[in-house]
């Protein structure tokens, strides 16, 4: 509070009123022409090598501007249709996307008559594909809002168990060393990688790929953790300095990462199952379905774990004060061996969810989701592992229902604002305890 | 394998407008993090608001290049007064957190379709170099001699940003042996120390995250000039390559990021041309072209890694003088 | 305790500062700081519960009491360093509660710290420097020529020069302040506090980690700041000190005023004697502190 006070009275003091006035306006002005304005190209995104196209017509006549969007893959795109009822869509990834038409932008009493709004599309062998809805005479069947919330929270959710299975790692890391580890993400990679190589290169069954991958994510925080981590707590360093640390960590393993799997998407097997219908909007493959059992399964073991057995247990009073833990007999550097391994393989796991998800495999599809990891971490409050959880649900269906009133390129900078706000406001989170000041 | 050729291209990019940039964003986040002890993981966003500020003005607006750059500094005024006021009373590794999730929505805004009249989205802008040419003073010619040949629109960029690097180290040299240095390497060490000693902590971080980010905005217009301005270049691996340039030269020091800036594009040069060539040529029979472009970034994270376990001060830095370091 | 050992040089102490019968909270004669309802609690823990206080000005006042009495706390909120829940308080008549760290300083009330904040990456001339008040060269454009501030800053080294003989730290100037001792560290804080010409000098346990043969020099350093006519608040667990240069004593347990008055007189306060040393063992010190109601005995 002093210090609003204190910044408001330096600004005042230092500008004057009409240049306040200038910045706000400004600043207004750029935002404002932001999201309230809509795309006018019937292409768009041709600088990427991959199209997707189609043509909205009514009984042979073109129908101009009408609204399409297309996401998939962490890529979001609008366009209109144009005068012809044509529409060109560029993507950057040979994979598939969901394809949307927006009926409140067709004609009175048109509607889509068959498959619903949303259709899933893949990009054929020669690089395109192309989707055309058919359009004629009809009740709308628009999915309501209603509908589309609920279909959003659940896909929300879907993602936020994903994403607490990485969050909680992190977080542990943070409270049992204090480090943020900007590298958190490249394991989330590596999980992936692993089991696509198994999987997919080596092409053995899938679940046994799955399970040596989770197993070398456990070997590689073993190796983070004793041939790096520990050695540079050992020699004293910084805190400040571990965390650069982790960032050219970070960097030199991504860029090994595409050393290795090139610049371009694979696919797990079973990735582009099919999407069964349940109940309103809401549609979810096998996969899927699976997904968010084995989150909550390994969620609910790793939580009874934290809090009955003696490690967990330890773990947790290292968190709240490493040297009364140390004190009273805890070996304190055994504990955080097991954390990293725990924390690695939870974020190998969370890597083959993820590349379930999106769908697809990539050098830096850890990285994308970095930021919405810290933003659980800190929303939920840093270092505790039910606060990661918590934060990553929130995060999850944030940035799912968020994308319904903003466009949906934008639908990480919901949940980055909010990671913000929190730190401005409450920054021991949601679930963490304000330190005491003095 | 051409040496002369790989010299020769890696000599012409000391003297590149990238390395320039490089070099002011590199001082400007040395007032940030050298001096102030800012723990600034945006910089990125500040080289982003200066060039788009900078091409937005002249290609919706319609202003003259000159006023166009001063648009550029003066958004990144305002994007460091929007920073710093909720942050700058946060720990450390905090405003690592924040300053690095404001860059990338930063980023997002710029890229977003939904923007795409005034920021192109994802082509970026272009095409925006008409009054900048016209106010060339050079006439038309070739200048300078060996790898460092340029024609008039070249040279003008390189004397222009070479002039704008100069001032802004004259500009930071001076600052920092002031009484107002004095302060901010006090804050960077112990703020409650400063405060009980009547200075205005807050005021003097966020003067400091104004004059760095003022000067990383210069960079980007100075990077933006005789380019054009894409999103997908002002990206956080941006700003972890500005930092590993700091470090190397000397985080605390006036001309450390200057050298820092300078050795790592001419590496990174080097590196570009040498690997390749190496690949074509049967040395490394093992990878491909683009495999070996990539072993570049991996070099970059191994040596950020080895520079801040082994010498954080970098280059030209005291190690007694670091507050990042135990 | 080897201070005991020492013999401390004898020191006149100043009478007649308060107004009426001692007690806890009595008036003072002419007042630096008052000090009303002031309220901090931490979770569950009262810091800090004083009903009144007066500090009297141009004096020595110590601020004592046992371990967590919230001696510390006060003195943060004193100087702006934190916020109390409730409560008001006054310097020099003005009211100062909320009022920012660094204007309370410019303000004529400067502090030390229990753990020293000597700037170790600073050298000792620095340091000093940093201490002086309305600085040219300190704002930004300013800064930049330094035609404008080069000569104000000279001045301002001549008198640092000035403190740092007194402190026998002169030869030193050049050093950075992390290769000093810990001693000499807390001198160069004590010195670096004086560059502002206070009115008032907080001094937060200045003895703590001070080798015994330094003890001497710095009391009088302390005793010095009164001959010059300012006032000084210290926090000090060292009692044979206390009652050596104190004028005035105040004792805090459990967040409450317990006892005040001159050092002879505390000493003798049976309360006092139960706080620190705890006579009545098997009683709370609540009792002693009001906390619990006094049952009839």
């Amino acid at each position: 509070m002093e210090l609003v006070r204190g910044a408001e009275q330096t600004l005042s003091q230092k500008l004057p009123k009409w240049i306040v006035v200038t910045l706000v306006t400004l600043l207004a002005f750029f935002l404002a022409v932001g999201p309230a304005s809509s795309a006018h190209a019937d292409e768009v995104g041709s600088e990427y090598d991959f199209t997707i196209s189609g043509n909205v017509k009514n009984e042979g006549e073109p129908i101009a501007g009408v609204r399409i969007v297309v996401d998939g893959n962490g890529y979001s795109a609008e366009v209109q249709t144009g005068d012809d009822g044509k529409w060109k869509v560029g993507v950057p990834e040979r994979a598939s996307y969901n394809v949307f038409l927006d009926q409140n932008t067709l004609p009175e009493g048109i509607a889509v008559l068959e498959g619903g709004d949303t259709q899933q599309v893949e990009i054929g062998p020669g690089g395109s594909v192309v989707k055309n809805f058919f359009i004629g005479e009809g009740e709308r069947q628009t999915t309501s809002v209603v509908d589309q919330l609920i279909s959003r929270l659940i896909y929300g959710l879907n993602f936020g168990l994903m994403l607490a299975l990485a969050a909680i790692g992190l977080s542990l890391v943070y409270g049992t060393t204090g480090l943020s580890n900007f590298a958190h993400a490249e394991m989330v990679t590596f999980g992936a990688i692993v089991a696509m190589v198994f999987g997919v290169i080596l092409e053995w069954p899938i679940w046994i790929a799955i399970i040596l991958a989770v197993a070398a994510s456990a070997g590689l925080g073993w190796v983070q953790d004793a041939g790096l981590w520990a050695p540079l707590r050992r020699r004293g360093l910084g805190l400040v300095q571990l965390m650069i640390v982790s960032i050219g960590l970070s960097l030199a393993v991504r860029y090994v990462f595409q050393f290795i799997v090139g610049g371009g998407t694979m696919q797990l097997p079973g990735s582009s199952a099919a999407k069964i219908p349940l109940f309103g909007a809401v549609a979810l493959s096998t996969i899927d379905l699976a997904s968010m059992a084995i989150s909550l399964v390994v969620i609910v073991a790793f939580a009874l774990w934290l809090i009955f057995s003696r490690i967990g247990k330890a773990t947790r009073a290292i968190s709240d004060n490493a040297s009364l833990a140390a004190a009273s007999g805890i070996d304190v550097d055994r504990v955080i061996r097991i954390v990293w391994i725990l924390a690695s393989m939870l974020a190998g796991l969370s890597g083959i969810l993820w590349a379930y998800f999106r769908p697809g495999i990539k050098w830096d599809m850890g990285e994308k989701i970095l930021l919405l990891m810290f933003a659980a971490v800190v929303l939920g409050g840093l270092g505790t592992a039910f606060g990661a959880l918590l934060g990553a649900l929130i995060v999850g269906i944030l940035v799912e229902t968020s994308a319904m009133v903003i466009p949906s390129d934008l639908k990480y900078v919901g949940a980055l604002s909010l990671l913000i706000i929190i730190l401005v406001v409450r920054p021991q989170g949601l679930l963490g305890r304000k330190e005491r000041i003095g | 394998m051409d040496w002369g050729s790989i010299l020769s291209n890696t000599a012409q990019q000391l003297l590149s407008p990238a390395t320039m940039a490089f070099a002011l964003a590199a001082l400007g986040l040395a007032i940030h993090f050298g001096f102030a002890g800012l723990l600034n993981m945006g910089i990125a966003g500040f080289m982003a608001v200066g060039a788009y500020g900078y091409a937005i003005s002249i290609l919706t607006f319609g202003f003259p290049w000159w006023a166009a750059a001063l648009v550029g500094i003066f958004a990144s005024v305002i994007l460091a007064i929007i920073m710093g006021i909720p942050t700058l009373r946060l720990r450390g590794d905090y405003l690592a957190i924040v300053t690095i999730a404001g860059a990338e929505i930063l980023r997002l805004l710029f890229l977003t379709t939904a923007n795409q009249e005034i920021t192109g989205s994802a082509d970026g802008l272009f095409g925006y170099h008409a009054s900048f040419r016209a106010a060339n003073p050079f006439p038309e010619g070739t200048y300078g001699f060996g790898p460092w040949t340029y024609n008039e629109v070249e040279f003008w960029v390189l004397i222009l940003g070479l002039i704008l690097l100069g001032l802004a180290v004259l500009f930071v040299w001076r600052l920092i042996n002031s009484p107002w240095g004095r302060v901010i390497k006090g804050i960077r060490e112990d703020e409650d120390a400063v405060r009980a000693l009547g200075k205005n902590v807050f005021s003097y971080k966020m003067q400091a995250l104004i004059i760095g980010g003022v000067i990383a905005a210069i960079g980007g217009i100075v990077y933006a000039l005789p380019s054009a301005v894409n999103p997908n270049v002002y990206v956080t691996s941006l700003t972890f390559f500005v930092w590993t340039a700091l470090l190397l030269g000397g985080a605390a020091t006036v001309f450390g990021p200057l050298l820092g800036a300078i050795i790592f594009w001419v590496l990174q040069a080097f590196l570009s041309n040498v690997l390749p060539a190496l690949v074509s040529s049967g040395i490394m029979p093992f990878v491909t072209a683009t495999q070996a472009a990539t072993l570049r970034y991996v070099l970059v994270g191994v040596g950020l890694v080895l520079l801040v376990v082994f010498r954080p001060q970098g280059i030209l830095g005291d190690k007694r003088e670091l507050t990042f370091v135990k | 305790m080897s201070s005991s050992s020492q013999k401390l040089q004898s020191v006149e102490k100043t009478t007649g500062l308060h107004v009426g019968e001692i007690e806890p909270g009595v008036k003072k004669v002419d007042p630096i700081i008052t000090i009303d309802k002031v309220h901090r609690q931490f979770g569950g823990l009262t810091a800090v519960d004083v009903d009144h206080l007066e500090i009297p000005r141009g004096v020595i006042t110590a601020l004592i009491g046992p371990n967590g009495a919230g001696k510390t706390t006060l003195f943060n909120l004193l100087t702006g360093f934190d916020k109390p829940d409730t409560g008001e308080w006054t310097f020099d008549g003005d009211n100062i509660a909320g009022v920012p760290a660094y204007k309370l300083a410019q303000k004529g009330q400067v502090r030390t710290f229990q753990l020293t904040k000597a700037l170790g990456l600073l050298t000792v001339l620095e340091n000093m420097k940093l201490g002086a008040k309305h600085q040219t060269g300190e704002r930004f454009l300013s800064s930049l020529f330094p035609f404008i501030w080069k000569k104000q800053d000279d001045e301002i080294a001549e008198k640092a020069m000035g403190l740092l003989k007194k402190f026998k730290l002169d030869a030193k100037k050049d050093d950075f302040a992390a290769s000093l001792s810990g001693g000499q560290r807390k001198l160069l804080e004590m010195a670096r506090a004086l560059m502002s010409d206070p009115e008032l000098v907080m001094l937060d346990e200045p003895m703590a980690g001070v080798n015994p043969a330094l003890t001497q020099s710095l009391l009088d350093h302390i005793l010095d700041l009164k001959k010059e006519g300012m006032t000084v608040l210290f926090v000090e667990h060292d009692m044979h000190m206390v009652s050596h240069i104190a004028d005035w004593v105040v004792v805090l347990a459990e967040g409450r005023v317990v006892a005040e008055g001159p050092p002879d007189v505390v000493m003798k306060n049976p309360a006092v004697i139960d706080a620190y040393l705890g006579s009545h063992q098997d009683v709370d010190l609540g009792a002693v502190t009001g906390r619990i109601p006094k049952v009839s005995e």
